[in-house]
């Protein structure tokens, strides 16, 4: 399937819409007011460096943490209007895919798929065996459902937390870092995957990573995170072709010396600097 | 030091850090206290929120905190009743008093003993399994995983434990009761050449039910710091297995704490 151009995909509805996210971490400010919107059938890919707040951003996203200001909305729902019950009612239409899989290690790989289906449907054992075993086929996990998640490799971790993810049919699926600590044939088969599962069935992903080759192959729109400000959202293409030096320098892996001043190192080294004492 | 810390001086430094603290100290307080709520809100409202507290999960609980703990239990329980017999006797033969000695086993099991002593052995089997769970589960995500799924992590993971909890503490402490109370009848059968069924007759007129109560009640509260203190413990964990080590045994030695102070203050405040 080849890729929607950027007008096509803004002609869509928003699945996510974020408007000036401020949020904080004890005192300091980790967001400082992103504003940004996934729509309907993309891959939304959030880049950025370690501390550039993509991981804070995906938890926000996920409707895991309270901001200090700004507004968002989760498939069409504002996040700040809704009760409890609504909350979680929201979650059940959204996946996640999290960087370690995060399976309940004392339970089987099928009970682990199967857990959202028993909580929250009243559907009955052969039934749902049938649901996980067809998502296991979609991650090409089938016969593994007997395993705990200690008997399986890091990919196949990942793959069935996807299977877990889906289990629900949702319509929007998060991967907190899919790629990381994979080989690069498992990490590019986690990419195919992921596209597939966006031409399959439709869903719209965010995928939160820092894998240059990866995020490439699989966004759609990619949205760039520097330092808790959005340098840039963009198709790959358009991302490539910009030439703000930041975007430039995380593109192409250079490492950006700040000039530093001689006193400044100095009291660093010494402790006297307060912004290194209490960051 | 930092500029502003600098021009505070050491003594508003301190109080600053005495503020600080009791921020904390209060946040867990508080924290401790939405457990139990939410627990019984769960547990009440849960299933007309979706959010039903499972009976599958919480007598796979009461399986893992009672049932199991029925040997270790029993176990103590008899070598608790056995000494209170032998110190009870060696004590009261200063008086000659030695016929008296169930009086001392009957109050000492009942109203003390078994409740004291369960408390502290559930609170290390259960109390820190409680809190190696609730501490692995928060490092791999599990509990964001639960929540994202829409699963409320108190319903699913701390109600369960808490009803298994308020049912077996109860349970055990009577069962410790009853061993307990056989183990000091054994020695004193044995010691004193009285029957075993003299022996019962008089525990029986010795014991009231608010005797009973009073050990039974207090189970139960022990049994409800056993596990807010363990998923507190849990939930705050930092750091890999290092840390999960820690918060483990942070949990058991709060525990038995909190268990020793409550049981001394509550005898305080129900027998004056």
């Amino acid at each position: 399937m080849t890729k929607p151009t950027a007008e096509e995909i803004m002609k869509r509805d928003k699945v996510i819409d974020v408007e000036d996210l401020v949020t904080h971490y004890g005192e300091r400010m980790i967001l400082k007011g992103i504003s940004m919107d996934v729509r309907e059938g993309e891959i939304m890919v959030i880049m950025g460096g370690s501390g550039s707040g993509k991981s804070t951003l995906l938890r926000h996203l996920m409707s895991l943490e309270s901001a200090t200001s700004g507004k968002m909305s989760l498939l069409g729902k504002n996040i700040a209007d809704l009760s409890l019950k609504e909350t979680y009612d929201l979650r059940k239409k959204i996946g996640v895919a999290f960087q370690g899989g995060a399976l309940f290690s004392s339970m089987t790989v099928g009970e682990n798929i199967k857990l959202p289906l028993r909580e929250h449907t009243d559907l009955d054992e052969f039934t749902m065996d049938i649901m996980a075993r067809m998502k296991l086929e979609v991650v090409d996990l089938a016969g593994f459902e007997d395993l705990t998640p200690s008997e399986l490799s890091g990919g196949m971790l990942k793959r069935a937390a996807v299977a877990r993810a889906i289990i629900m049919d949702p319509k929007l699926l998060f991967f907190d870092e899919p790629s990381a600590g994979l080989d690069p044939v498992v990490a590019a088969q986690l990419d195919e995957l992921i596209l597939r599962l966006r031409d399959a069935m439709g869903m719209s992903i965010v995928v939160v990573t820092h894998e240059l080759d990866s995020a490439f192959r699989i966004a759609d729109r990619i949205t760039m995170l520097d330092q808790g400000n959005i340098l840039m959202v963009g198709t790959p293409e358009e991302m490539k072709a910009s030439d703000n030096s930041r975007i430039q320098n995380l593109l192409n892996r250079r490492i950006e010396e700040a000039e530093l001043d001689p006193d400044a190192y100095l009291r660093r080294l010494t402790g006297e600097d307060t912004k290194y004492e209490r960051p | 030091m930092s500029e502003q810390e600098a021009k505070q001086g050491p003594i508003a430094q301190r109080v600053e850090n005495i503020g600080r603290r009791t921020m904390v100290g209060v946040g867990v307080i508080g924290y401790c206290a939405t457990l139990v709520w939410e627990s019984l809100y769960w547990a009440v409202l849960g299933k007309s929120m979706g959010q039903p507290v499972r009976l599958r999960a919480v007598v796979d609980q009461m399986m893992e905190i009672g049932i199991r703990a029925i040997p270790i239990v029993a176990l103590l329980a008899l070598a608790v009743g056995m000494m209170l017999a032998i110190q009870g006797i060696y004590t009261l033969s200063i008086f000659g008093a030695e016929s008296q000695v169930t009086y001392g086993i009957a109050f000492s099991v009942v109203r003390e003993f078994s409740p004291l002593i369960t408390g502290i052995l559930v609170a290390g089997r259960s109390g820190s399994a409680l809190a190696a769970r609730i501490g692995i589960m928060t490092i791999n995500q599990e509990v964001d995983a639960l929540s994202v799924m829409g699963i409320n992590p108190v319903r699913f993971l701390v109600a369960p434990a808490m009803f298994a909890m308020l049912i077996m503490m109860p349970c055990l402490t009577f069962l410790s009761d009853v061993v307990g109370l056989m183990g000091g009848g054994l020695y004193v059968a044995l010691d004193l050449k009285i029957s075993l069924s003299a022996y019962w007759s008089d525990i029986l007129k010795i014991i009231s039910n608010g005797d009973l109560t009073h050990g039974l009640m207090k189970s139960v509260l022990f049994g409800v710091l056993i596990v807010i203190i363990g998923v507190a413990n849990g939930a705050g964990v930092q750091g890999g297995a290092e840390g999960v080590g820690k918060v483990t045994t942070r949990a058991v030695v709060q525990s038995i704490s909190a268990i020793v102070i409550t049981d001394m203050f509550f005898a305080f405040m129900v027998t004056r």
